[in-house]
């Protein structure tokens, strides 16, 4: 292609310029969506295809099930196993989107005659959404700013060790394919507003389903995106495409949600969704206001009818809103919802919230661990954004803000907060490397052509004002590109390195270096686990800190006391209380609780200091 | 009449001087063992030493299960059928090697971690047989000197790690005088009680095996705590009787070797490999006690080449050995599944001793009809079974392209693309086959003479 003396042969193969930057884009696009995925393979090659840390393992074990008795008894499982003796009624109290992901991921590679375990799609279901991400990540970024913003995203998101930490293989939890489904939800809310279109917004209904479906962490997208609509009405840009938009999002997308049994009616009776609901009707009161402007002719009648009918309007709201509170209709807020608006609430009401140090508030090192260099970029690209705004830049604007708050107060946040972070800090690339070689093209193409008057006014206003503010705009632009060049570069270094040296370990599987540099395995979880399972009778009831729960379930396949579904207190404080008291008070205790076996880590022996003596 | 205590499978090497009395010639000699024996059989091998001096070589004869009519006692026996007829009043001497599982009871049926296993073994101090004795010495060896009682039948005399029985001279038919003895075994008692191997032939130069056992730990049963700490700092005097590892004798040329169970790798593996065999060391997660069970697999990729073979007719047939790779190693049940590559048909299986066979079907990677699965099943094993078995089959491109022709179009172009990557693997065939004949009968051979070598 670039050599064009030899053309007659090569001449079917020249592409034009814009399919030739088709070519590069879908090219690069590949190779981002290889990278995304190779590079969370790390913990497989140190280690092996296992299942990471804590809750993966429960995950594990229900795909496990689903795939094995299929999705009916999967709905209706009642798991003796755990919670002794109350059980748990596990259909009604997960999210099975994750499960369903990856069961009919299975079923889909069997069906292509792939004989896979359903481990090896467990582990690899986290990388697999990652690399989808990027794409997401690519036509979100295409939406709010460019194709070439787009693509800074891709590569951003694809590497960022905020997002990384939560989709390595094997790490099996409800954030890797969450973290999708948000983004997507997202992008296609934002597309649904720019087109008005009802297709769009049918979609981004679906994505908000699927996100119910998987994780938790819906309820930052139910708030976010009515926050967004209020602040478009507030700032006058309410449109006709933002009604449908979020009409059709908001009715369908509550409708679905109540599909999942985990939600059920939340969405009309659960305070943490009422101000979706409060927005919806608000909505429609600027609907009819726009009707009754468009009837009504005079002005100073229409002040009148408007002061009176949003006063009526939010006077009807709080009235419902605090019915509903008082008669009990509508649940107050729960714990960690208070915890994240408030980050002391925690500590002083719910101690095993903040006992968990994935809810602890964020340190500076973390921020920087996970960001690096997007940290300095993102208030950048917040500039851009406000330099340029629109009903798009103003969404993303509002996800980076909010969700940097909430990375603020928990640390397991940053994960939302990576994809906003990244989108704004390519933007802020996108915009300063084009910028800057927007520059030095047009000095070029002056030097070259000269006196040609073929350069556009805007590149030639732009040039005039830097050669009347800067003496060497040419060697300037250079420098800062090679400097963007080379933190961008240290930006894929460092990810690589946190990657493989902190988020790629397993945590069951230990691994430290001999006396001699070599590899020392510690493999001492697996081999209790494994011991339970083979050498204890087959209803032996199992107590431990809360910590192993699922992994005893999960590997040593015996009934536990308590595990890490933290969802009765009063259980997990009689065996806290037993594992804290003296052996002869403990005894009675273990005794009250039918427990056969009792599982402690002492790591007195070898040095490991995460062991039970240190709770 | 020697009998070899020092592992849990019992050995013993009986040399026979045969003497027909009678006054036609006879080529039958019976061999009996009382019941409780009987089940515990897991192989008999009879073998007769032929030519003079230096150049003797050992035959191996039939040996076959016979009933009886008049049985004393429901005494099973073995018929063992001589190569020549022997003749009035000559005689001839047979060795003949039987091997018992499951024949030491643990007496204390339960110890903590730092006892030691003391075991029972019951027997007789006379064989048990259906023809008069003239003269009979057996010879128990213990593994240790540690021996805490013997039955006296005089005379008996005990040195070092032997017991001596006998000698006893002329004793009628069916006699019987049983003993006991109670001695210290500490060598684990690992037995498999269920191994299943798989191996599957593939056409791109592989042979995969992999092997799912259930392994446990048949000695004294563990009593009380297990304590990893003494267990870890003083090994040999806390847990003396703890299985620590295995040991697998693989075949040469072994790749991809994996060690795993249920719930992923383990990590305590060694492979040792040269160019005659390979050796892979294993360690269970823990160390097994009496009683205590561990379930593990273990897969391996072969070069295919070593292992099939071309028939004359144009069929293929598969070389492989039939047994468990583990040394010192009973194995309950054994059920080994042969995997052949799809499209291959009329399977025939050649094996040295009695199997249960029958025929399924799997369907592994990208596979539209299943492959022909040969299952064949045995109970209690030793390492001895460890002999060659073979498996046939009839494998024709021409029988691939047939087969899928009633299938959709999409499902013919993968099996055609399939064909065509095979096809060079087959064309390889014909030129291997011949050296790697020739090599295999060398192999055949050494196998044999290893197998004197035992007795």
């Amino acid at each position: 292609m670039s050599n064009s003396s030899t053309s007659d042969p090569l001449k079917p193969f020249k592409l034009k310029t814009k399919q030739q930057e088709l070519l590069i884009r879908v090219s690069i696009l590949c190779l981002v969506y290889i990278l995304a995925f190779i590079t969370r393979l790390f913990s497989v090659l140190r280690y092996e295809s296992m299942i990471h840390e804590f809750d993966p393992y429960f995950n594990y074990r229900t795909t496990l099930y689903l795939t094995q008795h299929g999705f009916y008894d999967f709905w209706n499982w009642f798991d003796y196993e755990s919670w002794y003796p109350l059980g748990r009624i596990v259909g009604g109290t997960l999210y099975p989107g994750l499960m369903v992901t990856a069961a009919l991921i299975y079923r889909l590679l069997h069906f292509l005659r792939f004989a896979v375990h359903i481990r090896e799609v467990c582990v690899l279901t986290a990388p697999f959404f990652a690399s989808n991400t990027t794409l997401v990540a690519y036509f979100f970024g295409k939406e709010i700013w460019d194709s070439g913003a787009g693509l800074v995203a891709a590569i951003l998101i694809a590497v960022c060790p905020g997002y990384i930490s939560r989709s390595v293989a094997g790490s099996y939890d409800n954030e890797g394919v969450a973290i999708f489904a948000l983004l997507f939800t997202f992008y296609l809310f934002v597309k649904a507003v720019n087109k008005g279109s009802l297709a769009w917004g049918l979609a981004s209904a679906f994505g908000y389903f699927y996100m119910v479906s998987a994780w938790g962490g819906y309820v930052f997208i139910i708030n976010l995106i009515p926050l967004y609509v209020l602040v478009l009405l507030i700032t006058g840009r309410y449109s006709m495409r933002l009604y449908v938009a979020y009409n059709c999002m908001y009715i369908l997308g509550m409708l679905l949600a109540m599909q999942i049994r985990f939600v059920g009616f939340q969405h009309v009776q659960s305070g943490e969704h009422m101000a979706a609901m409060g927005v919806f009707f608000l909505m429609q009161v600027f609907y009819f206001l726009d009707w009754v402007k468009h009837m009504l002719s005079d002005t100073k009648l229409f002040q009148e009818f408007l002061s009176i009918t949003v006063t009526c309007a939010v006077a009807a709201g709080g009235i419902a809103l605090g019915v509903g509170m008082a008669s009990g209709y509508i649940s107050p807020w729960t714990g960690r919802f208070y915890s994240l608006l408030d980050p002391t609430y925690a500590k002083d009401h719910i101690p095993i919230i903040a006992s968990v140090s994935e809810h602890q508030p964020t340190a500076w090192s973390s921020f920087m661990f996970d960001f690096h260099i997007l940290l300095f970029l993102f208030p950048a690209g917040l500039y851009f954004c406000f330099k340029r705004l629109s009903d798009a830049t103003i969404f993303i604007v509002m996800y980076g803000l909010t969700s940097m708050y909430f990375a603020g107060v928990m640390v397991r946040l940053i994960l939302v907060a990576t994809p906003a972070v990244c989108l704004i800090s390519a933007i802020a690339v996108s915009a300063t490397v084009k910028n800057l070689t927007v520059l030095l093209r047009s000095k070029n193409k002056v030097a070259q052509i000269g006196s040609t008057k073929g350069t556009s006014s805007a590149k030639a206003s732009s040039k005039a004002s830097l050669d009347q503010s800067q003496p060497f705009p040419k060697n300037g632009a250079m420098a800062l590109l090679f400097g963007a060049f080379y933190l961008l570069s240290r930006y894929a270094t460092h990810c690589t390195w946190v990657t493989s040296e902190a988020y790629s370990s397993p945590s069951i599987v230990l691994a430290a270096r001999g006396a001699h540099g070599n590899r020392v395995i510690f493999d001492d979880y697996r081999e209790a686990y494994f011991w339970l399972r083979q050498n204890t009778p087959p209803d032996a009831k199992v107590m431990s800190w809360w910590d192993y729960g699922y992994q005893i379930t999960a590997m040593g396949n015996r009934t536990v006391i308590v595990d890490n579904n933290t969802w009765n207190n009063t259980h997990i404080a009689t065996v806290g209380r037993a594992m804290s008291s003296y052996e002869d008070e403990a005894y009675e205790i273990i005794r009250s609780l039918d427990v056969d076996y009792v599982l402690v880590v002492f790591g007195g022996v070898t040095g490991y200091s995460s062991d039970d003596i240190n709770k | 009449m020697q009998i070899d205590l020092s592992s849990h499978i019992v050995k013993v090497y009986l040399t026979l001087k045969v003497e027909n009395a009678g006054s036609t010639p006879t080529s039958e000699v019976l061999l009996s063992f009382p019941p409780t024996q009987a089940d515990h059989l897991a192989t008999v091998e009879a073998l007769v030493t032929k030519g003079k001096r230096k150049k003797t070589t050992l035959v191996r004869l039939d040996v076959k299960p016979t009933e009886l009519p008049d049985a004393p006692n429901d005494a099973k026996y073995f018929t063992i059928y001589l190569a020549n007829p022997l003749k009035s009043g000559e005689s001839t001497t047979i060795e003949i090697l039987y091997l018992l599982t499951h024949s030491q009871e643990p007496f204390p049926a339960e110890i903590a971690q730092s006892e030691s296993q003391l075991v029972y073994y019951r027997d007789s101090a006379l064989i048990l047989s259906p023809y008069h004795i003239k003269q009979q010495t057996t010879f128990i060896k213990t593994p240790s000197t540690k021996v805490e009682s013997f039955t006296r039948v005089e005379p008996s005399n005990r040195a070092g790690t032997e017991i001596k029985y006998g000698p006893y001279e002329d004793h009628p038919p069916y006699s019987f005088s049983p003993i006991l003895i109670h001695f210290e075994n500490n060598s684990p008692f690992a037995v498999v009680e269920e191994l299943v191997r798989e191996v599957e032939i593939s056409h791109w130069g592989n042979l995969q095996v992999t092997e799912q056992y259930t392994l446990v730990h048949a000695g004294a049963r563990h009593k009380g705590v297990f304590s990893r700490v003494d267990y870890q700092s003083r090994p040999t005097l806390n847990g003396a009787s703890s299985l620590r590892y295995l040991l697998a004798r693989l075949p040469p040329r072994v790749h991809s070797v994996y060690y795993r169970d249920e719930i992923g790798n383990i990590s305590s593996s060694h492979l040792r490999t040269d160019s005659r065999k390979s050796e892979l060391e294993i360690e269970p997660r823990y160390p097994l006690f009496g009683g205590w069970k561990a379930t593990f697999v273990i897969g391996y990729g072969l070069p295919l080449q070593d292992f099939l073979f071309e028939t004359s007719d144009d069929r293929r047939y598969l070389n492989f050995t039939f047994g468990c790779p583990l040394l010192e190693t009973v194995v309950d049940k054994l059920t080994v599944k042969v995997v052949l590559p799809e499209g291959s048909k009329d399977p025939s299986a050649v094996v040295p001793f009695p199997v249960e066979q029958h025929l399924e079907t799997k369907y592994s990677y990208l596979d539209v009809v299943g492959r022909t699965v040969v299952v064949m099943e045995k109970k209690n094993l030793v390492p001895a079974h460890n002999s060659h078995f073979q498996v046939i089959c009839l494998l024709h491109l021409q029988a691939n392209l047939h087969a899928c022709g009633a299938f959709d179009v999409g499902v013919r172009v993968l099996l055609v693309f399939r064909g065509l990557c095979s096809l060079p693997a087959h064309r390889s065939f014909h030129t291997q086959v011949k050296h790697r004949s020739i090599r295999n009968k060398k192999i055949a051979n050494s196998s044999k003479l290893s197998l004197f070598r035992l007795q």
